[in-house]
């Protein structure tokens, strides 16, 4: 048994969906190599003491820029068969690689693993996070998407692994090609590693009023989420959406400002440690999972509540 | 050239979901199902190109049960021309369902453009797409919020982690929709009633030569770990105290 697992990379450093990958992959007590695939070197000298780690496969190659899935999947492909489990994040990234791998090894992929429960039985949810499913597979190669919200960081403790250079495989598949990239900057935390989030629904009503959750965001060094109703209402950009069909967030703290809460929301931050809710409907379905509820105006309560905050932060 | 639409019959997204009591699976008896929302609008787009001569036909696709074949009609009273139901009961997963969708192009050659939602939401494996590429040798353009027809292919817009993504793909392709690519009409009683009449062909897993035996066996379904509910507090300073005492602020 051995695990590849294939890591994303963000702004010239591995991602941190990728370290929960490492995680789960220690969880399978399996000799973990690494493959870091991109158009720029990465340096992966902080992977080379996790525990279990012990090759790192890096492939720089100018056509692995923006992760395109047929110009990755056939070096992927021909390192994958050597192993018994392979390891994506369950990212937009993850999604494409995992199910062409799959398609070409003739597995299943297992996606959205929140759970290993053992070599091939893994926990994932279905229906949007309202029924679990343990399923087991028999597929020789374990093809599988994790949850990065679901597993810790990963334990230190290796002997030192060796970084090497991959052989690549040209691609010869059809590809699509890269035309343009409009990607949001921001100097805020990342949503899926923030540490606070705080959302904005359709109650918001306008792009404009977001900013009053921005300087709340500011405040507390917390990233910005929405619901699905937000973005199609043009308030903030589509990689804000909180969900099912969105983003997986698990902060130890997230507020959800103007959101009812509908199960597709809900499926995405309701792992969340503490939930706070504002909502001027007190019958609201997100106050059923809110630890602590608001009721009232948020364009009354927003203010209060950063003027609250500023007076904690100056105490 | 016809643009192929696969769409699975799922429990409504409008519809509080139950686990069974034995743990087997969820509850689909007397349970209102629909037609999956992002295959919804997969069908419309697919439609729009269509009104927009860019394609001859729209073909909808379902490998399902015979109640199944409510999606493919309610996808014909939406503009789709024709549909193929390919009868199966049970359980599918995407490594059976991408090989019967590719056993269809085998078939039927001409198809230059598959559209098909990103997510079915009951299993939420967001893998058919991806597969069925793989299978067929097309590029692909998943979670698409934008098409735009160009001389040469597609450009599509994709909602990534990061924001937005756009790619050009000659055809044939395959893409996936996310939920902003548009929003789907409703079907007129006219068009309902159009839709009995046009032509739906039923086909065999065996005759297409495929098998959709799941790969993945189902131990066990559970209901999740419930939140307990908390409280509501009276004011913006309660609240403050409460995530100070919580150590979160
Ligand atoms: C296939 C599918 C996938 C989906 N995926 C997602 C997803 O990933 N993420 C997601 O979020 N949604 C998703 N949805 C949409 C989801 O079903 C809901 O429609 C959406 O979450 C509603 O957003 P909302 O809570 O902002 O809006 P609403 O439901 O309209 O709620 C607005 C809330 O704001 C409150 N409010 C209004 N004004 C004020 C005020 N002044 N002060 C205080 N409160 C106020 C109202 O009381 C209300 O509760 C999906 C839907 C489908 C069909
Ligand atoms: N049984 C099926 N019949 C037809 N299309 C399907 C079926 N299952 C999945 N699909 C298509 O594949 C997409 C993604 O499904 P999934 O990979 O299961 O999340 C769906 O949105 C449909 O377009």
């Amino acid at each position: 048994m051995r695990t590849l697992v294939i890591a994303e990379t963000v702004a010239g450093a591995v991602a941190k969906a990728s370290m929960h990958c490492i995680a789960a992959a220690q969880n399978l007590a399996t000799p973990i190599d690494v493959l870091i695939l991109t158009d720029a070197a990465v340096d992966a000298t902080g992977l080379q003491n996790l525990q279990g780690v012990e090759k790192i496969f890096t492939g720089v190659q100018a056509n692995f820029a923006h992760a395109i899935a047929e110009e990755l999947v056939p070096t992927i492909t021909s390192h994958a068969k050597n192993y018994t489990h392979v390891i994506f994040p369950a990212t937009s990234f993850g999604k494409n690689l995992a199910g062409r791998l799959g398609a070409v090894l003739d597995v299943q992929p297992i996606t959205d693993v929140i759970k290993i429960m053992s070599g091939d039985t893994f926990m994932r949810p279905i229906y949007a996070g309202n029924a679990m499913a343990t399923v087991q597979s028999a597929d020789a190669i374990k093809v599988l998407s994790i949850r990065p919200t679901n597993f810790p960081m990963p334990q230190s403790g290796g002997a030192g692994a060796a970084v090497m250079e991959v052989i690549v495989t040209a691609a010869t598949e059809r590809k699509p090609k890269f035309v343009r990239a409009e990607l949001s900057s921001s100097a805020r935390p990342d949503l899926g590693a923030a540490r606070i989030v705080i959302s904005g629904g359709r109650g918001l009503g306008s792009a404009e009023n977001f900013k009053l959750i921005e300087r709340i965001a500011d405040q507390l060094g917390a990233a910005i989420g929405a619901s699905r109703a937000a973005v199609d209402a043009g308030f903030v950009p589509n990689d804000y959406q909180v969900g099912q069909t969105g983003k997986i967030v698990a902060p130890e703290l997230y507020i959800a400002v103007g959101i009812s809460g509908a199960i597709q929301h809900v499926a995405g931050m309701k792992d969340s440690k503490i939930i706070v809710a504002i909502n001027k409907d007190a019958e609201a379905p997100i106050f059923n999972i809110a630890d602590f509820g608001l009721v009232g105006d948020l364009f009354a309560l927003l203010p209060e509540l950063s003027a609250a905050i500023a007076g904690v932060k100056s105490a | 050239m016809p643009i192929l639409v696969p769409i699975k019959r799922v429990i409504d997204y409008n519809v509080r979901i139950r686990v069974k009591p034995d743990g087997s699976g969820v509850e689909t008896q007397n349970v209102k199902m629909s037609i999956n929302p992002f295959d919804e609008i997969a069908v419309e787009e697919a439609v729009r190109l269509r009104e927009k001569n860019h394609t001859d036909a729209v073909v909808a696709v379902t490998i399902g049960p015979a109640v199944a074949q409510d999606v493919l009609r309610n996808a014909l009273a939406l503009g789709a021309d024709r549909a193929i139901h390919v009868v199966h009961d049970g359980e599918t997963q995407p490594l059976g369902v991408a090989k019967t969708l590719a056993a269809l192009v085998a078939r039927e050659p001409s198809y230059n453009l598959i559209i098909m939602g990103k997510q079915a939401i009951d299993d939420d494996f967001n893998q058919t797409g991806q597969m069925l590429a793989q299978l067929l040798r097309w590029p692909m353009a998943t979670f698409a919020s934008k098409l735009e027809w160009q001389d040469d292919g597609i450009h599509v817009t994709r909602e990534i982690d990061g924001g937005l993504q756009t790619l050009a793909l000659n055809l044939p392709a395959v893409v996936t929709t996310d939920l902003r690519l548009n929003t789907p009409r409703f079907a007129s009683l006219p068009n309902i009633m159009k839709a009995k009449s046009k032509p739906l062909q039923t086909m065999t897993p065996a005759e297409l030569g495929v098998d959709l035996t799941p790969r993945l066996k189902t131990l066990r379904v559970e209901e999740p770990a419930k939140r307990s509910a908390g409280i509501k507090v009276d004011s913006v300073k309660t609240l403050v105290e409460k995530l100070q005492q919580a150590g979160v602020l």
